[in-house]
């Protein structure tokens, strides 16, 4: 199996510039994309039983929404790099999402973006980056 | 019920014309008004079996926990490791992630049932019934957790689903298309029925007891004002919610309602700990006085009657609201569902209900008779004698100052977010009986959350007694119904139980986590 990437990508400045350089390591190793979108969810919140009740259509629309408005874009873009370009849309934390992906996908490298939280908020929840570097199981490089 | 709410909207409008003559007055015509209109559907669900004092009601209630108890062989208990396995996620398959969890169905049916029962409810249990009442409440509690099963299930597997992916279920959608299904008569009758009761129901102890008691608690912290001011300011928040669609407020209490849950259990426990030389006593107190009674009113029968009365108002087993709140969530084994839901009479009452019981009788709250043991009744002897001549919320608020003197704060903005919370919860729930009797439409909708917020107003100006009177009485006839319509369609729940525990334990059933 060819090397492989997989690029956390939440459609920002600096999830591009991931991308971007993601897409020059897999030009210069010759290995695959895979263009992964993780939409923040936990199973412990708590709705109110409107919201139950609308959720199910609601997941439909983001799902959706995330498809054509966050993936559809790159993806057209990278077509033309000639690259093999896979997508990942899923619901999670984000952290333990992409390393369950890199874990399933057998991926070789994990590449993010900075996501310029203050201080003080990566303090309290913690950080996307800080999680990955800490529990990731391949390589993780993190695109300023 | 059009005549009744005719008459108080009709009164309610009488008195908003005469408003500025006696603010104190409203709230006694208001009352009165109340009282004399609903008197007699009150003392028809109440109403003694001839000859004696025992409310057939109650007899209903517990007959039924008793037979779904033996017809599921004890699920309440074979169940219960299963049931926590489902909460924790581990038989959820990733790929749904994003849909509703089992955790969040509970939480949510349970922010509905958490609440003033727990707190002021318990209170009226223990300030009629005496400790006593405590052991039938837990054994309510733990009997009606099957009760809440087999609605819950039934809720989810006959629901109706529409084509934009929303759900709407309850008891009135198992009562038409399940009787049809078991090719049985009168499911419509029942249906229409129930609908009719539950909005009563959505009226009263989701609504009215619920504002009674949150005024009646700020103004035991503030000191006394009319009641309809309360009413006036609640039923423009709810206002803003249900009709408003603000849903920030909303989810705010959604999200504050069980940290207040926890900080109210780790409290009694707190103080029941402090206390720790009187755990033997109280317990004592407890099984002593539920088949002596302990002097109440009434006797022993008296404290089965309030216990038996205060778990059902406060975990709502048998009464087929849960199965509105869990019939929205997604699940391929609406089994599930059933599982899950029984978990809730036990958090609700055996555990959250029973802590307040404790702290009530460990401080020292109702008085007795230090040479026979027995305890002493108020003047009118309806009540046992407190130590501040307390009774309702203001009781528990009593029990819990007296080791915490800050802690009557802490219950104010708790009972009035529970208040709160439960509200939003039964106005759903009376809403989709009303849509469900009239039609979905925008308008037919908001002529039921107008309704819905008048009634805010005269709960909170209308005095404990007849309010809670009527908020029982409204949800035990929903209780009355649905209870028919389980007994029918039992058999469905169990095939659904054997096809299920076979497959888990063939391995079919997969477990992720």
């Amino acid at each position: 199996m060819s090397k492989r990437i997989v690029v956390g990508y939440d459609g920002s400045e600096n999830a591009m510039n991931a991308v971007e350089f993601a897409v020059g390591l897999a030009k210069a190793g010759g290995a695959g994309l895979v263009l992964a979108h993780v939409l923040e969810w936990s199973p412990y919140t708590f709705l109110t039983p409107t919201e139950i009740e609308e959720r199910h259509a609601r997941r439909n629309e983001e799902l959706e929404r995330a498809q054509t408005a966050v993936l559809e874009p790159v993806l057209t873009k990278l077509a033309g790099t000639g690259l093999e370009v896979a997508s990942e849309l899923r619901y999670g934390h984000i952290a333990e999402t992409l390393i369950k992906i890199a874990e399933e996908e057998g991926v070789d490298h994990l590449v993010i973006g900075r996501t310029g939280q203050s201080k003080l908020s990566s303090r309290i929840f913690g950080s996307v980056a800080g999680s990955l570097a800490q529990a990731a199981p391949v390589p993780v490089t993190i695109v300023p | 019920m059009k005549n009744i709410s005719a008459a108080v909207l009709a009164a309610f409008a009488s008195l908003c014309v005469s408003a500025p003559a006696m603010a104190q007055s409203i709230d006694e015509q208001i009352n009165s008004v109340f009282a004399s209109s609903t008197g007699w559907f009150v003392s028809f669900i109440f109403s003694p079996f001839p000859g004696t004092s025992f409310p057939w009601i109650v007899a209903w209630l517990v007959i039924a926990a008793t037979v779904f108890t033996i017809y599921f062989g004890f699920i309440q208990f074979r169940a219960f490791p299963h049931s926590i396995a489902l909460v924790k996620g581990d038989y959820s398959d990733p790929n749904d992630a994003g849909e509703v969890s089992h955790f969040q169905a509970l939480a949510t049916a349970l922010s509905g049932t958490v609440g003033l029962g727990n707190i002021a409810g318990v209170a009226v249990a223990v300030g009629i019934g005496g400790p006593g009442a405590t052991f039938w409440m837990i054994l309510a509690g733990l009997m009606g957790m099957a009760s809440k099963f087999t609605e819950c299930t039934l809720g989810v597997k006959y629901r109706n689903e529409y084509s934009d992916g929303t759900v709407s279920g309850g008891p009135m959608y198992y009562m038409t298309k399940g009787f049809e299904e078991r090719g049985l008569p009168a499911g419509k009758i029942l249906a229409v029925l129930f609908a009719i009761f539950c909005i009563l129901g959505s009226l009263g102890g989701g609504n009215m007891f619920q504002a009674n008691q949150a005024h009646a608690q700020i103004a035991n912290v503030v000191g006394d004002y009319p009641g309809w001011i309360t009413g006036l300011v609640f039923a423009a928040i709810v206002f803003a919610v249900i009709v408003g669609g603000l849903k920030s407020i909303a989810s705010v209490t959604e999200k504050v309602v069980p940290f207040m849950g926890v900080l109210y259990v780790i409290t009694a426990l707190v103080i029941i700990l402090m206390n720790a030389d009187k755990i033997g006593w109280a317990f004592g107190q407890i099984f002593e006085g539920a088949f002596t009674g302990l002097g109440v009113a009434g006797g022993f029968v008296g404290a089965l009657i309030q216990g038996f009365k205060r778990a059902a108002f406060s975990n709502e087993a048998g009464v087929g609201s849960a199965a509105i709140a869990h019939s929205a969530v997604r699940t391929k084994e609406p089994i599930t569902e059933g599982f899950v839901s029984l978990l809730e009479p036990f958090i609700d009452t055996v555990v959250i209900c029973t802590m307040t019981a404790l702290v009530i009788i460990i401080t020292g709250q109702l008085v007795s008779d230090p040479q026979t043991g027995l305890y002493l009744l108020n003047e009118g002897g309806t009540a046992i004698q407190t130590v501040d001549g307390n009774s309702g919320v203001a009781l528990t608020s009593a029990a819990f100052s007296a080791s915490f003197g800050w802690f009557q704060y802490i219950l104010a903005i708790a009972v009035v977010l529970f208040a709160f919370s439960t509200m939003i919860s039964w106005s759903y729930y009376g809403l989709k009986a009303w849509t469900f009797l009239f039609g979905e439409g925008k308008t037919k909708e908001l002529v039921f959350k107008v309704i819905f917020c008048i009634f805010v107003v005269i709960g909170a100006a209308a005095s404990l007694g007849p309010v809670i009177d009527f908020s029982d009485a409204a949800i035990f006839a929903m209780a009355v119904v649905n209870i028919i319509a389980l007994y029918a369609l039992m058999p469905i729940v169990k095939r659904e139980v054997n096809s299920y525990l076979s497959r888990l334990k063939s391995g079919e059933i997969k477990k992720y986590g």
